[in-house]
């Protein structure tokens, strides 16, 4: 019987919560993670003409992706199920068709080679992610924006996780894809919205920056975007037609105010995480945030200003991805984790909500 | 075919879209749809966020009620029963309801969904309509109120008799 458990350990990472299917292999060594190799197998170009990304959701669609995503990483690390010694599945948060199609892969993959087999939340595959780009002591500080996430944390351990506050509306992935709608350019929106921002007056309009007036450190975008909507509006009615300049504007003038307030909120979260007087303090972001330049550059100068350390995965892993899975599990049966579970499609970090969904297609109605 | 009656209620802020939230959250029981429409920006999360806080907090819960844009449906299990909450804006295919629960939730849960459009007329007949839109003054909302259905008639009443006298 294979085990999990100990030092340089190969784990399969599967990772089918939302739109794209993955699948990587992860090695240990000494402590530090080694990806071997990482596929994800993602409709996002597909669709991008469409305003918003059509995902694949029939149960069957999946599992065919998550064959040929788990057989290309197996193949890309030169290695086949007889050398893995583990295997670690998204369980939630997430679509629950994409979830149950991964969970029933990887049950089946694990009984039939022996191997031992955990469930990994998400959202803990992108909080531990930075580890792929530095060694963390913990405690760190993470801003974790990943589809429709958006949070601060404080992450404790390899599941000990505190929520300082986050979105109370939308995501900013969610407020670039939607003003990327309102102004008829291409999805997926943060790269258009980007693009189109470098040649905008970041100055021209005065979009809100919300809840900086409120303390904390939750965050809300929800306004940003109807401000940008009555803006477009308000261009067209005056104009009859949003200009080309116009809509660069925009966009600056909207990166910006996102970048204020990602970058305000993060000031007080470092206040509140510095309180703590932690070694060799760091500031980690992960999910699509980091992607982009300009918030990056503006959490950035954050860190530096408050003597923390800037720590963000490589690009390639700060997007959905199974070697986060598969990093997260390791820690998993660390721990001992093992046994059964199930695909949870609501499944917050920080707290021990109830399964929503169990093995039942109606799910528990208790 | 069943005839729709119509109403329209004025919406001059936030804080009265949230109020329309809560008065629907008082009326609201299990085997209810509310379709939300309305353009990018109209309301329509935001009205279905205070009603599912609403209900949420007669459990004395305060819970965090995403946008289900990304994750196309968002479940919440309260006293008052299962509440989904929907967007099928990125949805493709009728059949795609199956795979995301909600062909099964409807007319038995309390389901909530912007982006009705997909479903199509036939989801009109029994479900309350409420479609957002930006007011003249370009601050405010309006909100039309629109319903086949006997159920929804007392409803509407009390609805537009509330919002009158807010």
């Amino acid at each position: 019987m294979a085990t999990a458990t100990g030092g340089d350990r190969i784990i399969l990472g599967i990772e089918s919560s939302c739109d794209d299917t993955a699948a990587a292999v992860v090695q240990r060594v000494d402590g530090r993670a080694h990806v071997l190799s990482s596929v994800v197998l993602g409709q996002t170009a597909l669709h991008a003409d469409f305003g918003g990304v059509v995902p694949e959701i029939a149960a069957r669609a999946h599992s065919e992706r998550l064959d040929a995503a788990i057989a290309q990483a197996l193949a890309e690390a030169a290695l086949g199920f007889d050398d893995l010694d583990g295997i670690a599945v998204t369980a939630g948060p997430g679509l629950i068709g994409g979830l149950v199609s991964a969970v029933v892969a990887a049950r089946a993959i694990a009984a039939a080679r022996g191997l031992p087999l955990v469930g990994v939340n998400h959202l803990a595959g992108h909080a531990l992610s930075p580890q792929f780009s530095a060694e963390l002591p913990f405690p760190y500080l993470l801003l974790l924006v990943s589809g429709g996430h958006c949070q601060f944390l404080l992450v404790r351990g390899p599941d000990g996780f505190e929520r300082l506050g986050g979105t109370i509306d939308d995501a900013p992935g969610e407020a670039f894809d939607k003003v990327a709608r309102l102004l008829g350019l291409p999805q997926p929106g943060g790269p258009s919205v980007e693009e189109e921002a470098r040649r905008g007056d970041a100055a021209r309009f005065a979009f809100p920056r919300p809840l900086l007036d409120r303390a904390g450190m939750d965050l809300s975008f929800s306004g940003l975007k109807t401000a940008v909507l009555r803006e477009r509006d308000r261009l067209v009615a005056g104009a009859g037609g949003l200009r080309r300049q116009d809509r660069a504007d925009i966009c600056a003038g909207f990166q910006a105010a996102v970048a204020d307030v990602l970058a305000e909120k993060a000031a007080r979260a470092i206040s509140v995480y510095l309180g703590e007087n932690p070694a060799n303090p760091a500031l980690c972001v992960a999910g699509g945030v980091a992607s982009n330049a300009t918030l990056r550059s503006a959490l950035q100068a954050v860190a530096s200003s408050t003597g923390c350390r800037f720590v963000a995965p490589p690009l390639a892993l700060c997007t959905d991805n199974a070697a986060m899975i598969a990093w997260a599990g390791l820690a998993q049966f660390d721990a001992g984790s093992g046994g059964d579970f199930a695909a949870r499609p609501r499944w917050p970090l920080d707290q021990d909500a109830a399964p929503m969904l169990g093995a039942g297609k109606k799910g528990a109605k208790a | 075919m069943t005839s729709a009656r119509s109403s329209s209620l004025d919406l001059p802020d936030a804080e009265a879209t949230t109020r329309l939230g809560r008065a629907l959250a008082v009326e609201l029981r299990p085997g209810d749809t509310v379709l939300l429409a309305g353009e990018v920006g109209a309301g329509k999360t935001h009205l279905a966020r205070a009603a599912i806080q609403a209900m949420l907090a007669v459990d004395g819960r305060s819970e965090d009620v995403p946008s289900p844009t990304f994750t196309l449906v968002q479940r919440y299990d309260c006293a008052a029963g299962a509440i989904l909450h929907a967007d099928l804006y990125r949805l493709g295919d009728l059949r795609d309801l199956d795979d995301i629960g909600l062909t099964d939730a409807m007319g038995q849960d309390i389901c909530l969904i912007e982006w009705p459009e997909l479903l199509g007329q036939a989801a009109l007949d029994d479900a309350l309509l409420v479609s957002l839109e930006p007011d003249a003054s370009g601050t405010g909302r309006t909100a039309r109120l629109s319903a086949s259905a006997p159920r929804w008639q007392p409803v509407l009443d009390r609805l537009m008799a509330g919002g009158r006298s807010a």
